[in-house]
């Protein structure tokens, strides 16, 4: 008699967890309203919206189809449950009507499903038209290289973008499979190495066409497994207007008042605009006159300077090997293998949004890249780092060098 | 094969089976070797469940360092690896070996000697993959191991190594098996036992074994193309060369996705033989559900590029994929539809094995679902290679697989052992379960939806994602406590459970017409079937029990025990293991040692 | 009632077809075999001329030469018939004289195979050149394999036919070894399509 009831007892809970779990459920979404900077449905793109539609679309028609077969359950183990006396059940082999009825039925909806699905998959991999903004992304372990090819300007881990202009986005990787997700921009795409192919074929790469609605700041990662420091892969997509973007590019091009010594500011190459000769204005480049293959020199005059960000320059370019891997545009630092670092100081994180991008970080990660990073591929004061091939021997840098150094770097805003 | 020869030799055991350790070395018995693959896979399973509690611990707060972003790609690793090749197969190979000759009326399996070496190759590869950790160098590039990560250029030492040649001595035992049960199916079923009369775990074993034989040779060959990259220099996955890590992928989840199939059929098996023996009903629909799990098995080839909707394929590709996985959720809705048909106007009891069988249909309808949403390329593309592919595998393998085992460890215990399990301690173990699986897996839905990738060592605390990962964390130890009482109760069970009659449940298939244990013949001779459930009627009842219950006037003669499948395992292993040594001629000592078992086995009579 | 047991304790041969449960197993593992070689054939379709660097197929493969080494091994085939027909006769000289004719035939054709992997390594294409040598080298190479496999095999059945340990009843061995032998045969047909005559 008492397992009876105990077994009357366990059939009759699992109704009850079940109607829990759904309260659960419900208490949980309703806490959409926090905060999540890397939320996938709070989309701030075309791309990114059109996903989300199909997303809310396929979830209501998941919910309805766990509805009814948990209240099937809940239904058939409380009504069913063995009776004391109860004669042997009549032994039903099959029904071809229900079994039709619940193979069509699924069927019905899985074509309501898969029609608006491919609607979606087509109309998020079309290029667009128009006046379409190019980034060519790279992925390399572990840090992001963003180049825009027709404004000459190349950046890192922080990818800024104009609103409502379509972007599209050209993925690659420099070393093994990465793959960019920034959630509220949309869907995340593999990057994928170039695979070399023979003479007259075109490389494969993939693409990523966005047009942003609204500005804001917007986190990402790279969210396929790279490394040891896959998890420390991080994107920031700055979306602003079409004009503060435009401020953005033209600083971009414009050498900041510190990069260069005085005395040893870099000639300006054709076509970009000198350097800016008003102090009090460091953040806008001046455009200068345009030379057609002359030298120009940048006019700075009597600017002073923090001693430690001259001295931080000092080290940059002569007490260390930062220009084999590193560029700031202007100056004589051209090194492609790692981040480009123009306007650092400007940038919100350092470490590819590992950390906010503050002095004590910034000394932080130049003595010990490996301590804030594990896995950072930047050579660090006791270690040496073999990347693509090459081998590069500890920093040796002492205390002092990497306070100056910090103070250099972000003095260049 | 010379078959009845029975040599002047007296057989050395005459009545009943030797004890010992060389017999259980040496036995051919398939519910010894049954036994064997259980325990082992129960083993693998705590190991795996310490590297799923590291992870868990690791991830408990945000910018945590528990345990090294190394050391955690390593535990992330042999976790996946370990769960799905060394527990949730072989459990269910233990399974297959221990029952399918019960319950098609034979004798042993077809093969009983390569049935041996399949489980010694299993135990050897299992073994050697888990000895990484000894030399620091276990796998770390995911169980998936994508190119160009796994290249020598990017992960350089052996951790890779240790992957592919653990990974190629696992698919040999595999595919041995799989030839093993698709002839024993085939071929050994005793009178009367059509196809359609087969009990339905016997069936998915059947699809199961199918999917084992074909899809195991496609990783085996991606593992030699990554072999020969990283020890000859080749360029199979070489980009400068014209070499496309994709190929990886697409070979890679050409084996994975039969590969899921063949973990959640035989769950789905085991229930179909359980919800039917506690509803006191026969299963609703048996054709329409066994042509389902065909269907499957077939359909299963046709989705492989559902886990690359991200890779760029193409929107055509993509499409046609969304189509194939979409279709293949139908058979496995009717399945759902069948069990709950078959509960309906039945009389239910909910013993521990009932519990475990209903949960898994209430869980894996969730994963199901969210699988659903996954098949939708573009709402793939926020949910891949997120926590919200984490959840639904885990609702499919552990709400799924693992509870489907788990129902089958209670169902058929007394059957193998003779004695009940502990019902108390059992259902304390269910609800435990269920708990700690929802706490751990639901959240991570959320963790997923608001952007947290997988497969990474921690996360940046501006995220929010420290709650979810909290209750994971939580669920995780509940779910580990869960499974300590799971193995509480078999110890204690098989000392000291409740003697069991043949037929505890009132089941209605052959292997309860045996006595619990079977003798080690099984059938002294093989009965007559006339219907799917031979022991529901009354009159095919006592026809089957006169023959299956008699005493024999002689014992069958059985298959000797032999040494030679541990020999050969051992020479296989060897082989492959000694490619590490990077020395051309030391592979050649495991060959020979290799070919003296091959004809060693082939010149020693199967009945001596 | 009639005795409801349908077979007795004594008989170790029944089974619910009528097949040989060899004979069904082995099938089972030659689907598997297929699945094989089906996935280095198509890697190797996957990087037809995807090649960056030479030597390219059309410049090193000999199809005059292969064609002859493919005819060989289509020729053991034949012998292999013969040989399981003579077994199955019972008679030890038919059986000598076919399987050794297998055995002769299919070492030729590995002759031929070593003479070409060692042409190509010395015209300047090893397994690490370009993604064609990796792909003609793993699946040719295994295939040979196969077929070294294959020859240990049937050089067992000479030698127990040698010691007149090979009668008619047990002619499945030389079946099931046919069978074999016959699959690695069609293999190689496809292989020699596929690589050597489509181009």
């Amino acid at each position: 008699m008492l397992k009876r009831a105990g077994a009357m007892r366990h059939a009759k809970l699992m109704p009850w967890a079940k109607g829990l779990g759904t309260l659960f459920l419900m208490a949980f979404l309703s806490s959409c309203g926090q905060d999540y900077l890397q939320s996938t449905i709070n989309p701030v793109t075309d791309y990114g919206e059109a996903i989300h539609k199909l997303y809310v679309q396929i979830f209501w028609w998941t919910m309805l189809i766990l509805a009814v077969v948990w209240a099937l359950m809940a239904y058939i183990l409380i009504r069913f449950r063995e009776k004391p006396g109860q004669e042997r059940p009549k032994p039903v082999h099959g029904h071809v009507g229900l079994e039709i009825a619940w193979t069509l039925v699924p069927a019905l909806i899985v074509v309501a499903i898969v029609i608006p699905t491919i609607r979606t998959i087509f109309e998020i991999q079309r290029p667009p038209e128009g006046d379409v903004l190019v980034v060519e992304v790279t992925g390399k372990r572990y840090w992001w290289s963003f180049h825009f090819p027709e404004l000459g300007v190349t950046t890192a881990n922080e990818l800024h973008l104009p609103v409502g202009r379509p972007v599209s986005l050209r993925l690659e990787s420099g070393d093994v499979i990465h793959s960019f997700w920034v959630p509220q921009l949309g869907g995340k795409r593999d990057v994928n190495p170039v695979v070399s192919v023979p003479e007259g074929r075109e490389p494969k790469r993939n693409w990523m066409h966005i047009t942003i609605r609204e500005k804001g700041v917007f986190w990402g990662q790279c969210a396929e497994f790279c490394g040891e420091a896959h998890s420390l892969m991080g994107i920031r997509v700055v979306a602003q207007d079409e004009e503060e973007f435009q401020d953005w590019v033209e600083t971009w091009r414009t050498p900041a008042p510190t990069a260069n010594a005085p005395a040893d500011a870099e000639p300006a190459s054709p076509g970009t605009p000198a350097a800016s000769a008003d102090p009090a204005r460091p953040d806008t480049g001046e455009v200068g006159e345009v030379r057609e293959g002359g030298i120009a020199h940048a006019a700075i005059d009597a600017y002073e300077e923090d001693p430690l960000v001259a001295r931080g320059r000092e080290v940059f370019f002569r007490e260390s090997y930062c220009v084999l891997c590193h560029a700031i545009e202007g100056t004589q630092a051209a090194g492609i293998i790692g981040p480009n670092l123009t306007r650092f100081g400007s940038r919100l994180t350092l470490g590819a949004g590992m950390l906010p991008n503050t002095d004590e970080n910034l000394i932080a990660w130049i003595a010990d890249p490996r301590g804030v990073k594990p896995g950072a591929q930047m050579p660090g004061a006791q270690y040496t780092v073999t990347y693509e091939g090459q081998t590069f021997p500890p920093l040796n840098l002492n205390d002092e060098q990497i306070r100056a150094l910090a103070a250099y770097l972000s003095s260049m805003r | 094969m010379s078959a009845a020869a029975i040599t002047a030799h007296a057989p050395s055991h005459p009545h009943g089976e030797a004890t010992g350790i060389w017999s259980w070395i040496t036995t051919v018995d398939h519910k010894r070797i049954g036994i064997m693959y259980f325990l082992t896979s129960f083993f693998f399973f705590f190991v795996g469940g310490l590297e799923a509690l590291l992870i868990r611990i690791q991830l408990m707060r945000p910018e945590n360092a528990f345990i090294s972003a190394e050391t955690y790609s390593q535990m992330f690793t042999m976790h996946g690896t370990t769960m799905v090749f060394l527990v949730a197969m072989p459990m269910a190979v233990a399974f297959f070996n221990y029952l399918v000759p019960l319950q098609i009326g034979a004798r042993d399996v077809a093969f009983p000697r390569l049935n041996a070496l399949s489980f010694w190759v299993f135990l050897f590869g299992g073994l050697y993959l888990n000895s990484s950790f000894l030399f620091g160098a276990a796998p770390n590039t995911s169980w998936v191991g994508y190119a160009n990560l796994t290249s020598l250029q990017f992960t350089p030492g052996r951790n890779v190594e240790f992957w592919i040649i653990g990974l190629s001595i696992l698919g040999a035992s595999s595919i041995l098996g799989g030839v093993n049960f698709i002839t024993t199916i085939i071929n050994l079923r005793a009178p009367g036992m059509k196809l359609m009369r087969m009990p339905l775990f016997t069936w998915m074993t059947l699809v199961t074994s199918f999917l084992l034989i074909t899809a195991l040779p496609v990783i085996a060959v991606a593992l030699i193309l990554l072999g020969f990259d990283r020890f000859f220099g080749a360029n199979f996955f070489e980009v400068t060369a014209g070499g496309d890590p994709i190929l990886w992928q697409h070979l890679f989840w050409l084996f994975g996705h039969p590969e899921v199939y063949i973990l959640i059929l035989p769950a789905f098996g085991i229930i179909s033989d359980v919800i039917p023996t506690f509803s006191k009903k026969p299963l609703f629909g048996y054709p329409v559900v066994v042509y389902a799990g065909i269907l499957i098995g077939f359909i299963g080839w046709g989705v492989w590029s559902h886990h690359m909707f991200t890779v760029g394929l193409g929107p055509i590709a993509d499409s046609f994929f969304v189509a194939s996985t979409m279709i293949i959720a139908i058979p496995t809705g009717i399945k759902i539809f069948n069990w709950l048909a078959t509960m309906w106007g039945g009389s239910l009891r909910f013993p521990t094995p009932m519990l475990f069988a209903v949960g898994l249909v209430a869980v894996f309808t969730v994963g199901g679902l969210s699988g659903v949403m996954h098949a939708s390329a573009p709402v793939d593309l926020q949910q891949h290679d997120s926590y919200f592919v984490v959840a639904h595998f885990h609702y499919v393998l552990v709400g799924g697989a693992m509870m489907g085992l788990f129902s089958g460890i209670y169902f058929w215990f007394p059957k193998v052992t003779g004695r009940m399990m502990n019902e108390t301690i059992g259902k304390w173990h269910f609800w435990t379960t269920l708990v700690g699986f929802n706490l751990t897996f639901f959240p991570m839905h959320f963790a997923g939806l608001f952007g947290m990738p997988r497969r990474t060592w921690t996360y940046l605390e501006a995220l929010n994602l420290e709650t979810w990962n909290q209750l994971s964390t939580v669920g995780a130890f509940i779910f580990g406590a869960s499974s300590l009482l799971l193995m509480w109760n078999l110890f204690h069970s098989v000392r000291k459970g409740e003697k069991a009659s043949p037929n505890p449940w009132g089941a209605g298939t052959l292997e309860w017409a045996l006595p619990s244990p079977p003798r080690h013949y099984n059938f002294a001779a093989l009965p007559r079937v006339r219907s799917r459930e031979p022991l529901w009627d009354e009159e095919e009842r006592k026809e089957v029990e006169a023959v299956t219950m008699a005493e024999p006037d002689r014992e069958p003669l059985m298959p000797s025990p032999s040494f030679w499948p541990v020999v050969l395992a051992f020479g296989l292993a060897l082989t492959w293991i000694l490619l590490m040594t990077h020395i051309w001629w030391m592979p050649l000592l495991g060959l020979a040692v290799t070919a003296v078992a091959v004809f060693g086995w082939a010149f020693q009579p199967a009945f001596r | 009632m009639a005795h409801a047991a349908a077979v007795a304790p004594d008989d170790h041969h029944y089974t619910s077809t009528g097949l040989s449960s060899w004979k069904v197993g082995f099938w089972a593992f030659i689907g598997s075999e297929c699945l094989f070689f089906a996935t280095l054939i198509s890697t190797y379709l996957v990087y037809k001329g995807r090649s960056i660097t030479g030597p390219y197929p059309e410049e090193i493969l000999d199809i005059p030469l292969t064609t002859i080494s493919t005819f060989v091994l289509l020729m053991s085939s034949l012998a292999m018939v013969l040989a399981l027909d003579g077994v199955q006769r019972g008679s030890r000289k038919l059986a000598l004289i076919w399987l050794g004719t297998v055995i002769l035939l299919g070492a030729t054709f590995l002759g031929f195979q070593v003479y070409e992997f060692n042409h190509f390594v010395h015209e300047g294409l090893t397994i690490g050149t370009n993604v064609f040598g990796s792909s003609f080298f793993v699946l040719t190479g295994f295939h040979g394999a196969h077929v070294a496999v294959g020859l240990i095999w049937l050089l067992t059945l000479w030698i127990l036919a040698f010691r007149n340990k090979l009668p008619a009843t047990d002619s499945l061995k030389v079946e099931i070894a046919g069978l074999y032998w016959h699959f690695v045969d069609v293999v190689w047909i496809v292989i020699f399509t596929l690589v050597y005559l489509i181009q």
